[in-house]
């Protein structure tokens, strides 16, 4: 068994109700590792013979929760959800803070599997090997905090009742839905600790799907056994080092951008994105400090950046309002993109997300999308069932999200997020809407974009990554260039939080804790042609057989969302945008980098040579 | 932490009586003669749990495998909490000398400490999560 590794998951059928452990090769862990590697060798392995007919919110579904090897010891733990997306259609490793994946290790476990459908709703209660499926009626339709609440209190329940002579028992971590996942949505998230969000995939909605309303974990064993404790030690004082000499970060997260990659970069969705630049001083991060921020540090277990802060609305219509920061990425789509320039509102709408169980990047999405078309008049007052979508009407927003998360009338066409909505919209009014819907195979874009080529997102960064829309894992060239997507797969697969890692740390650093923490001898270039590689090219091939609803064909869908070559309209960078043709040009670039074929589809060398000859049978179709 | 954001360090308050050493049926605690902090006699220890029940803020724990009770010692006098809190720059914890701290106002259970640190962050509206 290699180091680092509790030795063993647990698969979970929520039809049968029972469960097993289950184990993997050494071999098949070297290559994956953990996370979305391994949850893309899973899923592979299991369903890729059935994957265009495998419906991601139908029982056949496989959703996992998995930590990597790092978990619990690189400093701010996360883990990785994974399966079917109901957003792509392909596999999308999505990772959420909080304690979830250093209490699963704890309790002896290297992940979740789960498959099948209960019955009626659950949640699953795993306390060391003990693992239990619960009733969890009373639980079902409560937002994310009543949820939050009330698991803590049944949980604490259950432990101080069964081993009364512990002392206190910390509150178990837990994953759980909202509403929104509950019914489906495909902006759902898997939320943690109310404002932790694994929001890219729509994986809230595969929880839903499967009557699953939470699982909640409490370890009491130690972390796995590592090869070198001195040296582990060692590493998490040097990423902790890196992270206290970050002084901006830790004081502002990433709460700094909501101003300055709209003023600075031009590079913020405003209004459905028809500008990148403002210049809105009251929306600058110090104003939400002094106005609504009433905790500047707040961690997860062992994470030394803290770029949370604790943002909670004092008085006024919004009173009552809390959320983390909100962070860049929800400051951006729950404020500028739907015309919102003042933090409490951003707070109020970023909360009231985080309670319905959406996902702020792919629901701010659809509703700036929704407003640019009423504004256009192609969607009337009618249409959206009365409510007026203007431009920076809160409550007319907040009117919308609940529809999303209940599917109620309007809500129920948006709820199929940008991409789906926008084919509706098309058919029903006889109108091209596609232009307006700024997203990439059916994945809407993170808060970053590539017009003023001011921020990190390269031109071809949505256009080609396996995971579509999602800004954490972008694309470049070179394939392992600096901001190649299998470092992306590395972080996502270890798990190594992007922020505690990601600024300042030397570039071998997060492979040396690896080899540090498992006793293997992997380098960044191996990684790069090997393990990294391999995971890409099973989400690429899951990515274009897709299905049942949706198929992308990469000569139409490896692009930027057509917004992205209208000029900007605005700012410093007025008049830039993205070049078809170069576009065109790297994207065909990096297919042959990548070993894909023109078309986009790998190749079967490539393949055979990454011993991946199932992806090559399955993907033969493709080729004709 | 039973409230997100309320997050707290449930620590033993270093109680001038020690009702902790007092409820021990089995002597297996006692007081440092350096520190003034309770030491446990992992020997004598029978992992009862009287301590827990004495303690105002139940801050013993029982090692989950060696089923002892597990106090703080503060470090023999070098309590590694405080370093890396300071380390870190968050300046929570301190080390003081022993004086006439009110050691009892903070010995309190995680429900009574999480519920007044919420309602300092989210005034009344902490009620609905506690």
């Amino acid at each position: 068994m290699i180091l680092g590794y509790a030795g063993k998951f647990l698969e979970i059928g929520l039809s049968e109700g029972a469960f097993k452990d289950v184990t993997f090769d050494d071999e098949l862990l070297k290559d994956y590792v953990g996370g979305r590697g391994l949850a893309a060798k899973i899923l592979c392995d299991r369903l890729i013979g059935e994957w265009e007919e495998l419906d991601p919110l139908g029982p056949d579904n496989v959703l996992l929760f998995l930590p990597g090897p790092l978990t619990g010891f690189f400093p701010g733990g996360r883990v990785c959800v994974s399966g079917k997306s109901p957003q792509s259609n392909g596999v999308v490793g999505s990772t959420v803070g909080g304690e979830f994946g250093v209490e699963l290790r704890c309790a002896g476990y290297d992940g979740v599997i789960v498959t099948g459908q209960a019955e009626k709703p659950v949640y699953v209660f795993i306390k060391d090997s003990d693992v239990e499926i619960r009733d969890a009626s009373r639980i079902w339709g409560k937002d994310g905090k009543e949820t939050n609440t009330l698991l803590n209190k049944e949980c604490r329940r259950l432990l101080s009742e069964r081993y009364p002579r512990y002392g206190e028992w910390k509150e178990p971590a837990k994953l759980y839905i909202g509403p929104a996942g509950e019914n489906k949505v495909r902006t759902a998230v898997v939320v943690a600790k109310w404002t932790h969000a694994a929001g890219y995939g729509g994986y809230g909605a595969v929880m839903g799907s499967k009557n699953l309303k939470a699982v909640a974990v409490k370890g009491t064993g130690p972390l796995p056994e590592v090869a070198d404790l001195g040296k582990v030690r060692r590493m998490i004082n040097a990423v902790d080092k890196s992270a206290y000499e970050n002084v901006l970060w830790r004081r502002w997260g990433t709460g700094g951008g909501g101003y300055s990659f709209a003023a600075k970069s031009s590079s913020e969705p405003i209004r459905n994105w028809q500008e990148e630049w403002h210049d809105e001083k009251s929306y600058g991060v110090d104003q939400f400090e002094n106005r609504v921020w009433v905790k500047q540090s707040w961690s997860d277990f062992g994470c030394p950046t803290n770029c949370l802060k604790i943002a909670f609305v004092k008085s006024g219509k919004f009173k009552g309002a809390i959320t983390d920061n909100p962070d860049y990425e929800l400051q951006a789509y729950l404020g500028p993109n739907l015309g919102i320039f003042t933090p409490e509102e951003d707070v109020f709408m970023a909360s009231l997300i985080d309670d319905l169980g959406l996902c702020g990047i792919q629901t701010g999405n659809v509703m700036g999308f929704a407003a640019e078309l009423f504004q256009r008049g192609i969607l009337s007052k009618n249409d959206l069932d009365g409510i007026e979508l203007k431009w920076g009407d809160t409550e007319a927003f907040a009117k919308l999200a609940k529809k999303i998360a209940l599917r109620e009338g309007v809500g129920n066409l948006l709820a199929e997020g940008t991409y789906r909505a926008a084919l509706k919209i098309g058919k029903m009014k006889g109108k091209d809407v596609l232009q307006y819907a700024v997203q990439s195979k059916g994945i809407g874009i993170g808060a970053h974009g590539i017009r003023s080529g001011k921020d990190f997102s390269t031109d071809i960064g949505y256009a080609c990554s396996v995971q579509c829309g999602d800004h954490t894992s972008i694309t470049d060239l070179p394939v392992d260039g600096a901001l190649g997507e299998v470092w992306a797969v590395f972080n996502d697969s270890a798990i190594c939080c992007n922020f505690s890692g990601g600024f300042g740390l030397p570039r071998n650093l997060k492979f040396d804790f690896y080899n540090a923490v498992t006793g293997l001898e992997l380098t960044r270039e191996n990684w790069g042609k090997g393990g990294g590689l391999k995971t890409l090219q099973i989400q690429r091939a899951l990515l274009l057989l897709g299905g049942p609803d949706l198929k992308w064909n990469p000569k139409v869908h490896d692009d930027n969302p057509s917004r992205f070559y209208e000029p900007l309209p605005s700012g410093p960078y007025k008049g830039k945008a993205a070049d078809r043709t170069s576009v065109r040009e790297s994207v065909q670039e990096y297919y042959q980098e990548a070993g894909w074929d023109e078309n986009g589809v790998p190749k079967s060398e490539t393949l055979e040579k990454l011993e991946l000859g199932d992806v090559d049978k399955a993907l033969r179709k493709l080729r004709k | 932490m039973l409230v997100p954001g309320a997050d707290f360090p449930h620590l033993c308050a270093q109680c001038e009586d020690y009702p902790c050493v007092e409820a021990c049926p089995f002597k297996a605690l006692s007081i440092s003669r350096k520190t003034s902090a309770v030491l446990v006699n992992d020997e004598k220890c029978t992992g009862c749990g009287k301590c827990i029940e004495a303690c105002p803020g139940r801050i013993p724990h029982m090692h989950p495998a060696d089923k002892k009770i597990v106090i703080c010692d503060l470090c023999n006098g070098n309590p590694q909490c405080v370093k890396v809190c300071q380390e870190g720059g968050w300046n929570v914890l301190k080390t003081v000398t022993r004086g006439e701290h009110p050691y009892r106002l903070y010995a309190r259970k995680p429900e009574e400490q999480t519920r007044s640190l919420a309602i300092k962050l989210y005034g009344e509206k902490a009620e609905e999560f506690i």
